[in-house]
């Protein structure tokens, strides 16, 4: 009667957890649902033509779009890319082709480091480096905070791309007389190219809806700029302005540019696990 | 001499060390020796062609044909047209040397980049760190127009809105990882998995978008008049509901941190060796007695190294909190106050702070949260290594 009852107990205590873990699971999934479902029905109704031709209308008027601020995030990112990925995917190569030493071991820390610094960090200290300098905001300061932000992931991920790469396709490489140079060009790197794009993909969703970095070295403007030197406007940027406005207007405007936001970033994440990754050198993974 | 060997890319190197190591010492690497070398390892026949190359041009540079047969022939132009150019000049103009530089560069720029964020703060922090010392920390009046700066009520917040935040996500987290690898059907894995990766991708602001207008109403119409009115005792909820506050700011956070700690604590589960579970099975234990002996208990160092590199995250989180804490510099008791963090009070005051003792002050903020942020990162991570050392990295489970 006794041991009927305890393994009874057991039974369900068994089935308690399982619900329990069940259920946590359908709240944070139906969290995501929530999310997502807010984000289409209210900015679908606000996204429309002139939100991605205009530029923003002053408060009062209706209509009106983000398209400087559109344009801002292309240059943004554009800049953040040209200077961090050549960076991040040399680093990368360093650590898997020659970082078997201590400044090895010391780069693939530091990395890990960057990775870590708070955002808003990281925008203080291109504030110091750039817009001290140039004595104004830019669209350049905003690269280059965005560029800090990427490196990291970028040179993790390309170094553990490289080094998936077998270790007999370099001497294959170096047995038919290839320089050590050529072979990481040409045949490692070749090799990796899914997995690297990847990678900076990855990087670049992740600090394309970045916006505490921007804050004050973008700054963000009302009117079309297309100067690297002037403060620029940022897709984020507008969104945070417009939702802490008490305008409706201004509101539903945010909406739309969040889910252009997350249309974008989701897009290209989707599209990275999708596509790239089956063809990565481990396999699909 | 009648050479010295034909190139110095690192691969041929190595070919003339072994070659070096079978040979007397004290015996100089001369040319057709360390072409013989290299021409036995690659397995081309060696000991024609040697025996004609020194019939032909004893003592001299070797034939061109012979170059152009080796390695890095169509590189080498500038280095091997003489033999009389000293050793560095052919590493400097070797592309080997060049490409490994470069590289070197990069990563040089990476330390370069930690370096200077050290020294930025720092340097740009000076002036508020003479001016009050460590009374900056436990100072808790912040009026810039007078000139006082006490940092208390954003430390306060940041760790308290982190905190609660942890509260919330560790359990759901935790759920969600050990109910992917260890309950549920094998379909429903790789979806579960992708929505939390999902949650990771959307951006900060967008977290703040969505509490504005569907979390911060719900919290003050449903959540907070209920928390007042069953656990106001407690003397945490009390006060008006306005909906912005420590707890709306800290349930955002933790909708945020929750990827994270459930991927690391799902990498870290992954690892437990597979017999640890089958033992427990086969002495007769339930699921649930298997998953809480054998695999949480084996994983255990990693999930707390997983949940403190979910509070890393959650310390610098700026733009989510920055828009429901509702940004007022003051220590109150009551969760459901708003209140004021570190990240935040830098996000909102950092553009107007107008003069120099200001800006310090905010840069000191920004000093102290990097430190803060990197300690604790990097002890979340030694945490995670002790458990998923040895095993290869998986991207999933």
């Amino acid at each position: 009667m006794h041991s009927r009852y305890i393994k009874l107990r057991r039974q369900l205590t068994d089935y308690f957890f399982t619900g329990l873990a069940a259920g946590l699971s359908v709240v944070v999934v139906g969290t995501l649902i929530a999310i997502f479902a807010y984000l289409v029905i209210k900015g679908a109704g606000s996204l429309n033509w002139s939100f991605l031709t205009q530029t923003p209308k002053p408060v009062g008027e209706p209509g009106g779009g983000m398209a400087n601020a559109l344009l801002g995030s292309v240059m943004i990112l554009g800049i953040a890319s040209a200077v961090g990925v050549p960076i991040g995917i040399g680093a990368g190569v360093y650590l898997a082709e020659y970082g078997r030493n201590r400044l090895g071991k010391l780069v693939r820390f530091t990395a890990d480091v960057l990775n870590g610094v708070p955002s808003i960090v990281v925008g203080l200290v291109a504030y110091g480096l750039v817009v001290i300098q140039q004595k104004h905001f830019s669209a350049f300061a905003g690269g280059v905070a965005l560029a800090i932000m990427m490196i990291p992931t970028v040179t993790r991920t390309t170094e553990e791309m490289l080094l998936l790469v077998p270790q007999t396709v370099r001497e294959a490489a170096f047995g038919l007389g290839i320089p050590q140079w050529r072979t990481t060009v040409s045949i490692t790197l070749a090799t990796a190219r899914s997995g690297i794009i990847t990678g900076v993909m990855l990087a670049f969703a992740r600090v394309a809806g970045e916006t505490a970095p921007l804050l004050f070295t973008a700054f963000g403007n009302q009117f079309w700029s297309f100067s690297a030197n002037q403060p620029i406007a940022a897709l984020p940027l507008q969104i945070f302005t417009y939702a802490i406005s008490p305008f409706d207007e201004w509101h539903r405007q945010a909406w739309a540019g969040a889910l252009m936001l997350v249309m974008l970033i989701v897009g290209t994440t989707t599209l990275v696990r999708f596509v790239f990754m089956r063809r990565m050198p481990g396999g699909a993974q | 001499m009648a050479g010295q060997p034909l190139y110095s890319s690192s691969f041929n190197k190595r070919i003339a060390n072994v070659d070096r190591d079978r040979r007397p010492k004290n015996q100089a690497l001369t040319g057709p020796t360390a072409k013989k070398g290299a021409m036995s390892v690659m397995g081309a026949a060696p000991e024609r062609k040697v025996s004609i190359g020194e019939a032909r041009n004893e003592g001299e540079r070797p034939r061109l044909m012979e170059v152009m047969r080796t390695s890095e022939s169509r590189n080498i132009s500038l280095v091997t047209t003489s033999n009389n150019v000293p050793t560095w000049y052919r590493s400097v103009f070797n592309l080997d040397f060049g490409f490994r530089s470069l590289m070197l560069l990069a990563a040089m720029t990476v330390l370069g980049i930690v370096g200077l964020i050290v020294t930025e703060l720092l340097q740009r922090s000076s002036l508020a760190w003479r001016k009050f010392g460590l009374h900056f920390f436990f100072g808790s009046e912040w009026d810039p127009v007078s000139g006082a700066f006490g940092a208390l009520p954003f430390v306060y917040g940041t760790l308290v809105s982190s905190l609660i935040a942890l509260v919330i996500a560790v359990p759901l987290a935790v759920a969600v990882a050990v109910f992917v690898t260890e309950m549920c059907p094998k379909p429903l894995r790789r979806p579960i998995s992708y929505a939390t990766e999902l949650l990771a991708a959307i951006p900060s602001v967008i977290y703040g978008l969505w509490a504005i207008f569907i979390l911060v109403p719900l919290m003050r119409v449903y959540v907070e008049p209920w928390l007042m009115k069953y656990f106001s005792w407690t003397g945490l909820f009390q006060g008006p509901a306005y909906g912005l506050g420590m707890l709306a700011a800290g349930t955002v956070m933790a909708i945020m941190i929750i990827p994270i700690i459930s991927s690391i604590t799902r990498e870290v589960l992954v690892v437990v060796p597979q017999h640890q579970r089958e033992a427990a099975l086969a002495l007769g234990a339930t699921r649930w007695e298997m998953i809480r002996m054998a695999v949480l208990r084996n994983a255990r160092a990693g999930i707390v190294g997983a949940v403190i590199l979910g509070l890393g995250r959650a310390l610098g989180e700026t733009m989510a909190v920055t828009m429901v804490i509702g940004n007022r510099p003051e220590i109150a008791k009551s969760l459901l106050a708003p209140g004021y963090t570190m990240a935040s009070v830098i996000a909102n005051e950092f553009a107007e702070a107008t003069d120099d003792l200001y800006l310090s002050a905010l840069m000191e903020i920004g000093l102290a949260l990097f430190i803060v942020t990197i300690i604790v990162n990097i002890l979340a991570g030694l945490m995670v290594w002790t458990v998923t050392r040895g095993t290869p990295a998986r991207a999933n489970a």
